[in-house]
């Protein structure tokens, strides 16, 4: 066994757990063992402390008032959109869009490129490996404009095979919508080769980066991805807030999403014009504390270093395998070469559901179920799994209780 | 035995457990040893879909009483079904349209009968009322 306080580089995570005020918390009489980072994360002590700080001190509505607790409001505000911009180098902040989460800006694109680009006949790629969010807009962009929608496979692996994606690419390939990190199997996705691909076809790219930003360095310039899409919560960043990147080029064609306030220069009851970029996409009063919350998440991850954070997971990830793989009847799912994060597996003759419900009473929380993935979960030919997800607050300890609730759950079951 | 005979039975027989893995343990028993569902009505329309298990419900009128027989994916959500049927099943119709429930609560298994569980057991209590009410026209 390894030693259980591991210290990647000079980062001592021990201390960073600390940060952590929900971790302190018991469930069931146990203390915590938090393992569902994937659905949300947790939020460190710098991130609640900027919440209540705005709300405190600064709240007012932004881009409004000329009085100056509204411009120092609005200043706050948008210094969140140049950390989110800096975060995953967008080339400019016109191209970081603020939306409630990753669905919605999904739903943005579909709804408005899809208006403006898709004609009857034309294809959308995505992967057999989305999450509904990245299936569902598509679906109902398809409905509305007569395109159809394509399914990259997914192998045993659970990967897909770049060479299958690149003869599915065609001159009918209208969009490519592809997640970066699986939420299911914990897949890295080698979007770089798939966006340079599709570019060589003039097909623009969307990712969804919801799985990916809170575990690795994005950069969406060296990704030369056309959209990027992703969630703070997941970030240990606050809930409802997001983030859509888009390429100006793209951007400046589409017509707004929503209308309101915000959104607009002028309006008569005869023609209204709207405002520049980001704010034609932005209608009505923003999330302003979702702005300044996802900033300090962003300045708490800068600090610690996303490659300390990925180095972390990655040993935590290797520990929890090694410490899960002696037990009897486990299978796991998701073999991928380049994993994030995530365990997803089930014990023979035994019900997710079940495993679940068990390991909740031992304080243990894990997700199960399709993990908002059917179709992937179809392709496996099961109800669902068990996920563990990870970030860098959790311990080798942490997959210590994992691996022994797995096995008095299975005593208790089978 | 009148619903409430039996839910008091059954609460006093889980006042003798001293912690959660002596009644999920027995709970677990329940489950594996629940008679098992003609397998001809484990069919769509006797399945209640929930979003973690999923549920099987069949009902039959004999005489004056309701006799259920279901089934589960899940152990869990079967050995709580078990204890469902054991109070409602062989109850009048009326009986089992106005049944208060209460001993799920008092026995610490209200987290399982709660809207975000979505292991389809609410639905499933819902629908032995729906068949309750409805086996009561039948009746009359």
């Amino acid at each position: 066994m390894l030693n259980p306080s591991i210290i990647s580089g000079k980062i001592d995570f021990d201390r960073i757990r600390a940060d952590f005020p929900l971790l302190q918390r018991e469930m069931n009489g146990k203390p915590l063992v938090f393992l569902d980072s994937a659905a949300s994360s947790q939020k460190p002590r710098q991130v609640l402390d900027a919440l209540q700080h705005y709300y405190t001190h600064l709240n007012a509505n932004v881009h409004r008032g000329v009085y100056k607790l509204s411009q120092e409001a609005t200043d706050a505000f948008e210094s969140g959109r140049r950390a989110a911009a800096r975060f995953i180098n967008a080339g400019s902040e016109r191209e970081v869009i603020f939306v409630r989460g990753t669905s919605e800006g999904i739903n943005l694109v579909a709804s408005s490129f899809g208006r403006k680009f898709f004609k009857p006949g034309a294809e959308i790629l995505i992967t057999g490996m989305e999450h509904h969010s990245n299936i569902v807009p598509w679906q109902l962009a398809c409905e509305q404009t007569g395109a159809v929608l394509k399914v990259v496979p997914v192998t045993d692996s659970g990967e897909i095979e770049i060479d299958v994606f690149e003869n599915m690419l065609s001159d009918r390939t209208a969009l490519v919508a592809a997640v970066h990190v699986s939420n299911a199997l914990g897949t890295v996705n080698p979007v770089e080769e798939m966006i340079r691909l599709a570019h060589a076809r003039a097909i623009p790219v969307l990712i969804d980066g919801a799985q990916a930003v809170p575990h690795m360095r994005v950069d969406v310039q060296a990704l030369d991805a056309d959209f990027y899409v992703f969630s703070a919560h997941k970030m240990l960043g606050p809930t409802g807030f997001g983030i859509l990147y888009g390429k100006e080029k793209w951007l400046e064609q589409m017509p707004p999403y929503q209308g309101g306030g915000e959104m607009i220069k002028t309006v008569t009851f005869e023609k209204t014009t709207y405002n520049e970029l980001p704010f034609k996409f932005e209608a009505g009063t923003p999330d302003i504390s979702g702005a300044i919350g996802l900033e300090a998440a962003i300045n708490y991850m800068e600090k610690i270093g996303l490659d300390n954070i990925q180095a972390r997971e990655h040993e935590l990830l290797q520990y929890g395998l090694d410490q899960l793989s002696g037990i009897d009847g486990i299978r796991f799912y998701g073999a991928a070469k380049q994993k994030a994060s995530v365990i997803s597996f089930l014990l023979d003759g035994v019900h997710p559901f079940d495993l679940g419900t068990l390991l909740d009473k031992m304080g243990i929380a894990v997700r199960t179920g399709h993990h908002c993935t059917q179709p992937l979960m179809a392709r496996f030919g099961i109800p669902g799994t068990v996920r563990a997800s990870l970030a860098l607050y959790n311990s080798t300890e942490d997959l210590d209780q994992l691996a022994a609730g797995v096995i008095r759950a299975g005593n208790m079951l089978r | 035995m009148s619903v409430q005979d039996i839910q008091e039975e059954i609460i006093s027989e889980f006042s003798f457990f001293g912690d959660w893995m002596e009644k999920y343990e027995y709970i677990i028993d329940l489950g594996k040893n629940l008679p098992i569902i003609d397998v001809q009505y484990k069919d769509e329309d006797h399945l209640i879909k929930g979003c973690q298990s999923q549920v099987w419900l069949q009902a039959e009128l004999k005489g004056d009483e309701v006799q259920f027989t279901a089934d589960s994916d899940a152990i869990i959500t079967k050995g709580i079904i078990a204890l469902l049927i054991r109070v409602l099943s062989g109850q009048s119709p009326k009986d089992i349209a106005e049944a208060d429930l209460y001993f799920i609560d008092q026995i610490g298994l209200r987290e399982h009968l709660s809207p975000t569980r979505s292991n389809g057991l609410l639905s499933m209590v819902k629908q032995m009322k729906i068949y309750g009410l409805a086996l009561q026209q039948v009746k009359s």
